[in-house]
């Protein structure tokens, strides 16, 4: 049976130089990697680029490494080898967690980071873990390399800060301290595109990121400031509250988002206190 | 495109963002992979690549160039069996995909363990209780009443 396809291009690089040089060239061209989401839009015919680039097999995206202090996961890194790094776990425990959030093992088996967070969904599992970690986007064109702030790199909804010849080729992470927090609310633990998704650090200035309520993953910048500055739990959950932009949409209604966010950094913070001393969020 | 399937070298002539479901399917003449959702949900057209679980039909054949896919027909695996002895298995849909995710758990997996390696495969028949039971732990003890074997499916294409 031919479907829509059969008829699409796909080019094939060898090596990462090559395809750049098809992107600057041939452009344009859709990356394409993991497929997990791009698959499912070309399928029912929502997608509708007619050429694609193969990143599959680059071997300049691939792996997971220390470079000095900073943790380079290369942008072809598949949830599952996430999971299974040692460095991660070490380094960045919430991604691990994070990436085991993400669909099933069939899509954590395929999926990859570079695609999450090219793909530059709100809903991302592992965004709010990228924001905590201030990592940083490498991204390389024909014309060089380039460094962005991951905390920059959404300019809004579905918008990024790439241009069509760039792609991405690894997220640095320099060492994170304080104690890592995430947790994922959704319809149901596997399969589900999350209501809301936090991210956390405890640390002398807490980090908090949150994904599905805004246009972006957010940073909570106020937040973090009320926190850092011993305010109570209530009235940091006020600015939380206040500072978050939920919508409502098919998976939840903002008012719902609003509440469980206020209870998610009450839950961070009780997790991650050496006692319980805040009230539970009412 | 050359990889290998089930063991033996496939040589398959189809564009390269075909889908590997479709591939299986209608190419390779294998129907046993099934294809439910169509977009990574349910888990039904699971097959192995290089040993691991993916859904085939988020796989652009492109993807398989010289690995090893393994399907439902290339599996040996007690899991049928298991299936059909706890109930896990009703109207058939599923079942294949779920022997397939299933060839990812080591030995003697908890529920916990096999509820985390199913958690892509949907089941609307079992309420997936049949199918934890088949698969956690001991697989020793036989249910009193065993289903009958259904007609194999060969892999022969039909016209």
């Amino acid at each position: 049976m031919a479907t829509v396809l059969s008829r699409l291009a796909l080019l094939q690089p060898r090596t990462l130089a090559e395809a750049l040089r098809l992107l600057r060239d041939e452009g344009p061209l859709v990356p394409l990697a993991g497929c997990t989401d791009l698959y499912v839009g070309l399928h029912f015919g929502t997608v509708r680029q007619p050429r694609f680039l193969d990143l599959q097999g680059l071997r300049a995206l691939g792996g997971i490494r220390l470079s000095g202090e900073t943790l380079v996961i290369g942008a072809l890194a598949t949830y599952a080898e996430l999971i299974a790094s040692p460095l991660v776990r070490r380094r960045l425990p919430i991604l691990a967690e994070a990436s085991r959030w993400v669909g099933s093992p069939q899509i954590q088996n395929r999926g990859t980071l570079g695609g999450n967070v090219a793909n530059a969904s709100p809903a991302g599992d592992t965004l709010p873990v990228l924001a905590v970690a201030e990592a940083t986007v490498v991204l390389r064109s024909a014309d060089g390399e380039r460094r962005i702030p991951f905390n920059g790199f959404y300019t809004g909804y579905r918008q990024t800060a790439m241009r069509p010849d760039e792609l991405i080729v690894a997220i640095e992470v320099p060492p994170v301290e304080g104690r890592q927090w995430f947790r994922k609310v959704g319809t149901r633990a596997a399969q589900a595109i999350s209501k809301v998704v936090m991210a956390a650090v405890r640390a002398p200035r807490p980090r908090i990121a949150l994904g599905s309520v805004a246009p972006t993953v957010v940073r909570a910048a106020r937040t973090e400031a009320v926190l850092a500055e011993r305010a109570t739990l209530a009235e940091a959950q006020a600015a939380l509250m206040d500072e978050i932009q939920p919508i409502d949409d098919l998976r939840s209604t903002a008012a719902y988002r609003r509440r469980v966010s206020a209870n998610l950094l009450a839950q961070f913070w009780n997790d991650t206190g050496r006692r319980g001393l805040l009230p539970e969020c009412s | 495109m050359r990889f290998v399937l089930n063991g033996k070298r496939a040589d398959v002539q189809a564009p390269p963002l075909k889908r590997l479901l479709d591939v299986l399917r209608e190419d390779c003449g294998l129907a046993g992979t099934r294809e439910g959702c169509g977009e990574g949900e349910c888990g039904a057209c699971t097959v192995l690549l290089d040993g691991a679980p993916v859904n085939s039909c988020l796989v652009p054949l492109a993807h398989v160039r010289g690995r090893k896919v393994t399907t439902i027909e290339g599996l040996r695996s007690r899991v049928p069996e298991a299936l059909a002895r706890e109930g896990g298995t009703q109207c058939g849909i599923c079942t294949p995909g779920v022997v397939m995710a299933a060839a990812a758990l080591g030995q003697k997996p908890n529920a916990a363990r096999v509820r985390e390696a199913l958690a892509g495969n949907l089941c609307r028949c079992t309420g997936y209780a049949g199918i934890v039971r088949a698969l956690a732990g001991s697989r020793a003890a036989p249910h009193p009443r065993v289903l009958s074997a259904g007609r194999r499916i060969t892999g022969k294409r039909r016209a």
